[in-house]
């Protein structure tokens, strides 16, 4: 026998419906956790940072993993996994979309983890907050109470912290179709694929003519106790023309409104100067996609 | 389920196409099942915090990491070892292609490495370079430089293709 790292004891419960899975949470009580992937809990649990005293696993529950495109948004089964996500023509529709999916991790987790999970989850450092927050982004959460949609910046309150109760869980991710003249980047710095970035980047712009800036959004991930939306950013950049300056300034704001933590990953310092050049990029990227030019976006590490 | 609501879980799998099944403590990890329940000890633990890929299986025909999902989660599934992959004594042709081209040195990390070449090779059969990449980016090995895994895999695919 090997040293291997245990959870703690739980009890195991499948379900066949999102109505049973509620069901059996009210039953269970607050200590009862859902299981989707696991990609992110089940390491939470053998580090026991996470002692659930239930889990719910809602993966032999069958339509909760289309991808569709409909009346002007891609909608996302919570269950669908990165790797269908990566793999789908239809979501390939929203670049940043297919971008975020194919960068997550390695391939294994990329096929076992789940849009909704990552979400429900909100892991400061996961993908999906961030590359979501530049799109109207909104969840179908289904409780006892019935359903209610939450926009995304509701959704996530704060550090493993979103608005779901206990008994509540998300069904379906919704993101709204960026209007045209649009384009989009979600960028990511790690050392290697299987970790979590060191930080990453979103940018979404609506150009008008050549260079003007009509509207941007800009979401930093891991430099924070959530993903952030950049706003000083972003009104450095409406209404304004793209160039070296306007950018610079984007950038320098950006860098005033992430709250990076100095960890293994690097110092609160170097993450700033680190971000300042990849919110750079990430317009970069936006704008000549946003001018319809194909442009490889991905996340970045050693290796690739 | 009709062992649900305990601590302990009836799971049964179909590995390398046998049915196997063991009555496991919930929080028992799909590895640990597989190594410890049905001694199938050619699925390795390297890190056991998701990041070095040595204990990579097929799942219903993806690649899983197996020290990163509870063994209950895989019930009713089909799995691909490491065991399952030579037949009749011979070896699988990606097992012939690492052997030839030294794409292993300790062999510690090679039964993840070959799972996902298979994972690979089954959706891609001409791989190019960046895809290759990828497609190993989850399989960490210390001792090759990954230079001779790469030739490996390459090998692989032009010995696949052939009838």
């Amino acid at each position: 026998m090997e040293f291997i790292v245990y959870a703690a004891p739980f009890s195991y419960h499948r379900v066949a419906s999102v109505q049973e899975a509620i069901k059996l949470l009210q039953e269970l009580g607050e200590e009862a956790r859902v299981i989707a992937g696991g990609q992110s809990l089940i390491p939470l649990m053998k580090m026991r940072m996470a002692r659930p005293s239930a889990l719910v696993d809602i993966n032999f529950i069958t339509g909760l993993r289309e991808i569709k495109r409909q009346n002007g948004e891609l909608r996302f089964g919570a269950l669908a996994r990165h790797a269908d996500i990566e793999n789908s023509e239809v979501a390939a529709a929203i670049p940043i979309v297919h971008d975020c999916a194919a960068g997550i991790a390695d391939v294994q987790v990329r096929n076992q983890g789940t849009i909704g999970g990552s979400l429900a989850e909100a892991d400061p450092s996961g993908d999906w907050g961030t590359a979501l927050l530049t799109l109207e982004t909104s969840l179908r959460c289904m409780g006892p109470k019935g359903e209610r949609t939450v926009a995304l910046e509701d959704f996530i309150k704060d550090a493993y912290t979103t608005v779901l109760a206990h008994d509540e869980l998300v069904t379906e991710v919704i993101a709204k179709m960026p209007p045209k003249g649009s384009g989009g980047a979600h960028l990511a710095f790690k050392r290697s694929a299987p970790v979590y970035p060191t930080l990453s980047v979103a940018a979404h712009l609506t150009l008008e003519g050549k260079d003007t800036c009509k509207d941007a959004r800009i979401a930093l991930g891991c430099v924070g106790l959530t993903a952030l939306r950049a706003k000083e950013a972003e009104a450095a950049l409406r209404g304004k023309t793209l160039n070296e300056k306007t950018v610079r300034a984007a950038a320098e704001a950006a860098r005033e409104t992430a709250e990076p933590q100095s960890d293994m990953r690097g110092s609160a310092e170097y993450k700033r100067v680190l971000l300042a050049a990849m919110v750079k990029r990430a317009i970069g990227v936006a704008a000549r996609r946003a001018h319809g030019e194909r442009v490889e976006a991905e996340h970045e590490y050693v290796g690739r | 389920m009709n062992m649900s609501d305990a601590e302990n879980v009836l799971v049964r799998i179909r590995v390398n196409g046998e049915l196997r099944e063991a009555t496991v403590e919930a929080r028992t990890l799909l590895v640990e099942f597989l190594r410890e329940h049905l001694n199938l000890t050619g699925t390795h633990i390297g890190c056991d915090t998701t990041y070095c890929g040595a204990c990579t299986v097929i799942l219903n025909g993806r690649t899983v990491k197996t020290c990163t999902m509870f063994a209950p989660m895989a019930d009713g599934g089909e799995i691909t070892t490491v065991e399952g992959l030579s037949k009749n004594g011979e070896l699988h042709p990606i097992q012939e292609a690492f052997a030839e081209c030294h794409g292993l040195q300790c062999g510690f990390c090679t039964p993840g490495l070959l799972l996902s070449t298979m994972h690979l090779l089954q959706k891609t059969r001409k791989p190019t370079d960046k895809q290759i990449r990828k497609a190993i980016a989850g399989n960490t090995c210390r001792c090759t430089g990954y230079q001779n895994v790469f030739k490996a895999i390459r090998a692989a695919a032009t010995r696949m293709e052939k009838p």
